[in-house]
């Protein structure tokens, strides 16, 4: 049993590695096929693995209402609107979910009238908090803190008319931190990213780094 | 004492943006249609997600909620409708029991069972079939990513397109980034310690990176600064009508 559990696991993983690291190549019309038909294989995987968050998120909410968890009255509203768009989904305008998706329906209400207001609300509150916590940030205490406050400030200042208003090379300046400093410090970055995917990536397929697999047998 | 003075200031400012609402319907400064409804919704969610700045309170949890149930809704449709219907159910259960003139492509069952297998993290007998899944994905993720990642992120990334050129500035700017790059990547260098030469270098790399972090920090603040004028100017102009 532990060649089922452990072993064809392992060996799945080899084999899809290497094929994939091959695959990329060998400029023939089948490997890029092979590569088309992968890779959709994959987002086929995804779109199921959609449900293991919808169980996770459903089931921690159900037990808040279960144990009546302090807070377990708004966790209503949580399956009261999932249920309403799943519904409106499924409904498609009339057309029920096993037709091409509709255009114009209640689903697409729901998303324009509550999920992007929502969202974008959510996100935009973030700019109250961030320059509260900018406060305490940017005190410049070293050289460093300094160096981070001038460049966040000339960024900041360099992309709004004020910043034209008090000093017309401010957007320059601005500009040119962006597309050199910044993009010599993020190329570093990324560099470093990369040489450490790379290098968890060949763990993975040849069996080194097994965290993918969980706990147990 | 403050709770009965909070729930006085919600139940008014509930009644206050029905008012509002009821006089811009009666007036037809919005319609009674799905756009000026729309409208009306898409403000209740804009101010009671904006009640959180006063602090944390009842309008503010349920809206948040909500947003949270729409969501999940809204991905449970869109992975239907993008993924499993075009890739599962039409290509292996229509023409399956259907006559569609398609034969049924029975490859799809592999990742089927795959996407399946994954379900089965929640069993306690059979969740180790999920392994199998994991190991599909992941493996796959592994091989594109080792020959992708150094070509586009390595030696693309060490590329410097015509490093001497006629321009001064951007003679000046080449040695700059080569000067940034070299000593980020000895900072991030740990297998040597920090002192002389190195030190001194991996320092101009702090020196960097605390430029990059500074930038990163003022571009998010103003990309949030936008969407926060985006909805000021959606309650000022779409609904109120105060600007055109």
């Amino acid at each position: 049993m532990n060649f089922f559990k452990r072993t064809i696991p392992l060996i799945i993983a080899f084999v899809m590695g290497v094929l994939m690291a091959f695959q990329y190549y060998v400029p023939h019309e089948a490997s890029q096929s092979l590569l088309k038909i992968v890779t959709r294989w994959g987002i086929t995987i995804a779109g199921f693995a959609v449900f293991i968050g919808v169980y996770s998120l459903f089931h921690l909410h159900w037990n808040k209402i279960k144990r009546k968890l302090p807070g377990w009255g708004y966790s209503i509203f949580v399956f009261f609107g999932a249920g309403i768009t799943v519904a409106f989904g499924l409904y498609n305008g009339g057309e029920f979910f096993w037709n091409d998706k509709q255009q114009g329906t209640m689903f697409d209400w729901m998303y324009f009238n509550v999920q992007v207001p929502a969202g974008a609300t959510m996100f935009s509150i973030l700019a109250f908090f961030m320059a509260s916590a900018a406060y305490r940030t940017f005190r410049a205490r070293t050289s460093e803190a300094t160096i981070l406050l001038v460049a966040a400030v000339i960024v900041m200042l360099g992309r709004v008319p004020v910043g034209t208003l008090l000093w017309e090379s401010l957007p320059p300046i601005a500009d040119w931190i962006m597309s050199v400093p910044n993009m010599a410090a993020k190329r570093g970055i990324l560099i470093g990213v990369s040489i450490g995917a790379i290098a968890t990536s060949l763990k993975i397929i040849f069996g080194i780094e097994r965290a993918y697999l969980g706990g147990g047998d | 004492m403050i709770k009965n003075r909070e729930v006085s200031i919600t139940t008014w400012i509930l009644v206050a943006f029905c008012i509002i609402n009821i006089f811009f319907l009666v007036t037809g400064k919005l319609g009674f249609d799905a756009k000026g409804l729309g409208i009306i919704t898409a403000v209740a969610f804009t101010l009671a997600m904006y009640s959180f700045l006063y602090k944390d309170n009842p309008v503010f949890k349920i809206a948040e909620n909500l947003f949270v149930g729409v969501a999940m809704g809204y991905w449970i449709i869109i992975t239907w409708f993008n993924i499993l219907k075009p890739d599962v159910f039409e290509t292996l259960i229509v023409p399956f029991f259907n006559d569609t003139g398609n034969a049924p492509q029975y490859i799809v069952i592999i990742p089927t069972l795959l996407g399946i297998f994954m379900l089965l993290r929640f069993s306690t007998k059979l969740s180790w079939l999920s392994r199998w899944s994991f190991a599909f994905v992941v493996g796959l993720g592994a091989g594109i990513t080792i020959p992708n990642f150094i070509h586009a992120f390595i030696l693309k990334q060490l590329s410097f397109d015509l490093l001497i050129t006629s321009n001064i500035l951007d003679n000046i700017n080449t040695f700059l980034i080569l000067l940034g790059v070299v000593s980020v990547l000895i900072y991030f260098f740990f297998s040597m310690e920090h002192k002389g030469v190195i030190g001194g270098v991996s320092k101009i790399g702090v020196w960097y990176l605390m430029i990059a972090f500074g930038a990163s920090f003022g571009f998010t603040v103003m990309a949030r600064m936008s969407l926060l004028i985006g909805r000021i100017q959606f309650l000022v102009r779409d609904w109120l009508g105060l600007i055109q």
